[in-house]
């Protein structure tokens, strides 16, 4: 069996899993809403035993390193460090509605990698063979995976809060009863970015040190280095606007929406649209 | 009177401990460092003009926007945040270390009121045994408690992780720290490029601002070598280098083979595989020449760029050439070159001679000679980035910090406990600075504990 089989598997479960929460949203029941975390765990399970096999083969291809080196591998990881945040959080606060507005995260990323993205396994240039590699990518990935639960959460406070000023009757029934109430959410959004701002800090200074060893310098201002550095600021605005009055709730939503965004756009957009020395995506 | 001066002064101290302030140079700096990523920074000014006009050069450069990231308005947005992280810190730091260091041992009723958690709890006998009960429970479950006697009742204060309230101040410190350690690696280091021929030695860099630095030591380049995938990709760039004082190998530093992720220090100065090259001397060739009609064959060997005779009156100089064809050429390795055969009488014929496995490849070329390269010396030259960076310990002690204060100001809360205990009853007072939450239920599982023992 390969690697690419399980990721599949791992695909359609989290579709599933996304299906059911939705399913909790609409029928309020307790055993659905449970039955969608157990579906991601188990889609979670797949996509280990994916990525674990997937190393695997690239020592029987003579030239193991971890599965960390490319745009397909990333993404994948990305998405399974997506779910692992929110298994995390699930089980610690048990807000199930959550699932359905961050497995879907994590679905975009496996099908898009599964879908479109090249998936040879390929042998590590210079540039890559040091164990800060792996240092530096977790990191980053398990603070990005905390942000998209942080910006989820934050889609269901600016929804939630909407109908609410909408007239609070539109709140009392429907999709929206199984949302927890905004305090919560601003809460929930709060403590996802407190998962994530250390995260992303460990891996500036990972990738910073990994420079300074590997070139002498443990900031140049490259595109990718600059973008970092704009999301730990937006995020560092993010947890100073909390302690302010008059930037709680709305404000700290869409100023944690605006970081995700920033994030996808320092992992992805940096890449795509511009230069520079990181080499995922070329 | 001087209050307007004085409220000039005070405006200003107030602007700087701002939290505003705080946010909107946070978003501010996010927002202005996207400019850097969008036009490429330190680039000549002709390939600017290339894309864009000449009066929109010259504002941009005026504005700074291709050093950015060193431009004056940008050090003076990190010197304003640098300013409003000290002063809010003056600012309420003593705030902070009173609630450290003078806590609140004694609970009134109106403190009482202000605590989110609270608990009576009968117990029987006399006040001062139910205090020394409940000052050896403190001790065990919780923390050693300060007892204070009020008007015959007893007022108990015990706490945990008192210090972890430093931990905000430990953040803002280590980003000034880091600073710090970046202001001495501008002023008293450097950033260089050499180029070592293999065989051959430096003692001087020429560092980015273009000044040069003499080593005190000299470095020369023993051997460079570079190594391929199957697939063609590259797979080990190395360098074997060795220092030399006054002429002399030093003991240790001979030899160090240095790769991509893999650099040699000494004296502070490190040096990091960065590039390569076919050095100006340029390789040596060994080509067999075997006439197709006699089958007679010759070895000559030819330096690159020389034109040397064949038998029979034709010339052979080779342009270039490659220990590994892989990444030019699809499906074929080993030894390539570009040669320009000249027949006798005829014009100059430029093609690729390959290895004794490409025969047929060969013999497509060369009228009456087929050519073949039976091996190359190849002489390149490494190109190593040279560094020296004093404040990087300096970096790196603040990015320590900066980790350790993260951790204390999220995930390590400062949990207080108070008790009045009178004649058969004790009431209790708790409150914690993260996670109220959680502190509750910890808290009732202590008063269970209570009951129970
Ligand atoms: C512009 C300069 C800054 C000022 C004036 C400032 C000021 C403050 C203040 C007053 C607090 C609240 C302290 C308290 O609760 O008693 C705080 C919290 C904090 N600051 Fe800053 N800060 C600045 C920049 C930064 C930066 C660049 C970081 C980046 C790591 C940072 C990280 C933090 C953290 C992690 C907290 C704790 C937040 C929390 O507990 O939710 N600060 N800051």
């Amino acid at each position: 069996m390969s690697s690419s089989m399980f990721f599949n598997v791992a695909m359609v479960t989290y579709l599933v899993s996304t299906c059911i929460f939705f399913a909790f949203l609409a029928s309020r029941s307790k055993a659905v809403g449970l039955a969608g975390t157990y579906a991601a765990l188990f889609g979670f399970l797949v996509e280990t035993a994916a990525i674990g096999l997937r190393w695997k083969e690239s020592y029987d291809q003579g030239h193991g390193h971890a599965p960390l080196s490319n745009l397909f591998e990333s993404v994948v990881f990305f998405s399974w460090t997506i779910i692992l945040i929110f298994l995390i959080m699930d089980f610690k606060y048990k807000y199930r509605a959550v699932g359905a507005f961050v497995v879907p995260f994590a679905l975009f990323g496996l099908a898009w990698a599964q879908l479109s993205l090249d998936s040879g396994i390929e042998p590590l240039v210079p540039a890559l063979q040091s164990s800060w590699l792996m240092y530096h990518v977790i990191t980053c990935f398990l603070g990005y995976a905390a942000f998209a639960v942080a910006c989820g959460i934050s889609i269901m406070y600016l929804i939630r809060d909407k109908m609410e000023q909408n007239g609070g009757s539109a709140a009392a029934g429907g999709m929206l009863s199984m949302f927890p109430a905004v305090k919560v959410l601003d809460d929930l959004n709060y403590k996802a970015i407190m998962i994530g701002f250390p995260l992303l800090s460990l891996g500036i200074i990972t990738g910073a040190a990994w420079a300074n060893y590997a070139w002498g310098t443990y900031w140049s201002w490259d595109p990718k280095e600059t973008w970092s550095l704009i999301v730990w600021f937006v995020y560092a605005a993010f947890l100073h606007a909390r302690i302010t009055r008059g930037w709680v709730g709305r404000r700290a939503a869409i100023l944690s929406v605006i970081g995700f965004a920033a994030t996808i756009f320092c992992y992805l957009g940096v890449n795509l649209f511009l230069s520079g020395l990181h080499s995922y995506g070329k | 009177m001087n209050t307007t001066k004085r409220g000039f002064a005070y405006q200003l101290w107030d602007f700087f401990c701002s939290l505003r302030l705080s946010i909107f140079l946070l978003i501010g700096l996010a927002l202005v460092s996207i400019i850097g990523t969008i036009i490429p920074q330190g680039n000549p000014p002709q390939e600017y003009l290339q894309t864009i006009s000449e009066t929109k050069f010259k504002l941009y450069q005026q504005l700074g926007f291709f050093d950015m990231y060193h431009s004056w308005w940008f050090i003076l947005l990190l010197y304003f945040l640098t300013l409003n992280l000290i002063c809010c810190s003056i600012k309420r730091l003593p705030r902070v270390w009173k609630i450290i260091s003078e806590p609140v041992l004694v609970m009134d009723d109106r403190f009482e009121t202000s605590l989110s958690i609270t608990r009576d709890v009968k117990m029987t006998g006399a006040a001062a045994s139910i205090k020394d009960q409940i000052v050896s429970f403190l001790k065990q479950e919780f923390a050693e408690p300060v007892v204070t006697e009020v008007n015959g009742e007893y007022h108990l204060f015990a706490q945990k992780h008192a210090w972890c309230r430093l931990g905000v101040y430990v953040v803002h410190f280590s980003i000034i720290i880091v600073f710090i350690g970046a202001i001495i690696g501008s002023f008293a280091g450097y950033k260089g490029y050499v180029n070592i021929p293999e065989g051959g030695s430096i003692s001087r860099v020429v560092t980015r601002n273009g000044k040069a630095v003499d080593l005190g030591f000299a470095v020369r380049c023993e051997k460079f070598s570079v190594a391929f995938y199957d697939t063609g990709a590259p797979k080990e760039f190395k360098s074997l280098l060795t220092v030399l004082e006054n002429g002399q190998p030093v003991a240790g530093k001979q030899n160090i083979p240095v790769i991509v992720n893999e650099p040699l220090t000494y004296k502070g100065v490190t040096f990091y595989q960065s590039s390569y090259g076919p050095s100006d001397e340029g390789a040596s060739y060994h080509i067999s020449v075997k006439n197709r009609k006699t089958g007679a064959a010759t070895q000559i060997t030819a330096r690159q760029g020389e034109r040397v005779a064949l038998p029979g009156g034709a010339f052979l100089s080779v342009m270039e050439g490659t220990a590994d064809v892989r990444p030019f050429m699809k499906d074929f390795d080993g030894p390539g070159a570009q040669v320009e055969f000249t027949p006798p009488g005829g014009q100059p014929q430029p093609f690729v001679i390959l290895g004794d496995k490409y025969q047929s490849f060969n013999e497509q070329h060369g009228g009456d000679l087929v050519l073949t390269l039976a091996s190359l010396d190849q002489k390149f030259y490494t190109g190593l980035q040279v560094a020296k960076d004093p404040g990087v310990l300096v970096v790196w002690l603040g990015c320590a910090l900066m980790v350790v204060g993260i951790c204390m100001a999220f995930f390590m809360s400062h949990k207080r406990l108070w008790a009045r205990v009178t004649d058969g009853s004790v009431t209790f007072g708790g409150s914690a600075s993260k996670n109220p939450a959680g502190f509750e239920l910890s808290f009732d599982e202590l008063m269970q504990k209570l009951n129970k023992g």
